[in-house]
């Protein structure tokens, strides 16, 4: 599969990934919309959320069939990003931390939604724990 | 491109290609050239990104609940984010077209070329127009603004301007560019120089619709 003469795939592929990638956002939405929450909920919508990235990045952006030189140029640099991840996180909840310890926030302030804000009796969505 | 001559696969491959004094991309150069603007701009979106985390762990007023606020409704109840969702139905159909762009590009097929670039500009198009309509209504009905807002978090606004205004701008660029490149097919000035250009243009729509699908899992759904 020589690159150099350009990437030429059957179209049949891109069918199957676009179809694919129609249904995988279909469940991201389903997670939402019915409503599943907590530990579930993260699991499934990052699941799918890597799912639907690396079919992008393998076969639309034709990264399976490019040379593993252009590859690991691509995909290597933004693995140390996994480390920013980490350390803001742990940062962020010593941080948090600090926040309810010393300064005397609420840790049971629950957000608006709309419905409480333009006056409609609507149930309460915004305990989401974040 | 002549002495390089692309010979082991994997591993061996990946050695041999970065051991010798030789071209390392067996690609056409502005196709290299791409990928190294996606990688940097990769970098950017995730500092974006990562800074949200970041502010929304920090933060100890509760974040507002996304779902409610990007509901929509069409004379009933509101249908809970309809809006972004279909914005990334959207999304998703013009990589489609544009992947098929890339193949019958490759497959000197001008025409068919031609009206798909032109189609998954328009996605784009109506993409931004969607995501004009979701800014009006944020900041007009719902009084959001990136210093504060009535639901909760003030972060929530600077986030969600920053990040999806950041990304808006990058379909807007892309239709331009796509615009571009589909006139410069149609008038046959790639006929000697090959069709990698569709696929290059290709490579930043693709990653559009990727860093959408980061946004659409971190920002609007969890």
């Amino acid at each position: 599969m020589a690159s150099a003469e350009g990437q030429q795939h059957p179209l049949g592929i891109y069918y199957k990934i676009w179809i694919l990638l129609f249904v995988l956002s279909g469940f991201s939405y389903a997670v939402d919309y019915f409503e599943v929450q907590g530990a579930l909920r993260w699991t499934l919508v990052i699941t799918f959320m890597f799912l639907k990235a690396g079919f992008i990045v393998a076969i639309f952006m034709h990264a399976v069939w490019e040379r593993l030189a252009l590859v690991m140029t691509i995909l290597g640099p933004p693995t140390v990003l996994l480390i920013l991840i980490g350390f803001m996180s742990i940062e962020g909840n010593y941080t948090e931390g600090l926040r309810f310890d010393y300064m005397g926030h609420d840790r049971d302030a629950v957000a608006l939604t709309p419905a409480d804000l333009h006056g409609e009796e609507g149930d309460h969505g915004g305990e989401e724990e974040h | 491109m002549s002495e390089a001559t692309a010979s082991h696969e994997g591993i061996t491959g990946l050695v041999d290609d970065w051991a010798a004094d030789k071209q390392a991309y067996h690609v056409p150069w502005g196709k290299a050239m791409m990928w190294i603007f996606l990688v940097s701009d990769t970098f950017i979106f995730s500092c974006f990104l990562v800074g949200y985390l970041n502010v929304r762990i920090t933060t100890t007023q509760p974040w507002p609940p996304q779902s409610e606020i990007f509901a929509l409704s069409f004379g009933g109840d509101p249908i809970p984010l309809i809006l972004i969702a279909i914005m990334t139905f959207i999304l998703i159909t013009s990589s489609g077209t544009m992947a098929l762009a890339v193949n019958f590009g490759y497959r000197k097929d001008k025409a068919k070329t031609f009206w798909l670039i032109c189609a998954t500009a328009a996605f784009g198009a109506s993409f931004v127009g969607m995501q004009a309509f979701e800014w009006t209504k944020l900041i007009v009905d719902e009084g959001v603004r990136p210093w504060g807002n009535p639901f909760g978090a003030p972060q929530f606004g600077s986030v969600f301007f920053m990040v999806t205004g950041f990304h808006g701008l990058h379909v807007s660029a892309g239709v331009i560019y796509l615009m571009w490149v589909a006139l410069r097919v149609k008038r046959g000035y790639y006929d000697d120089k090959g069709f990698e250009i569709v696929e290059i243009a290709g490579l930043y729509w693709h990653f559009v619709d990727l860093v959408w699908v980061f946004i659409f899992a971190f920002f609007y759904l969890l």
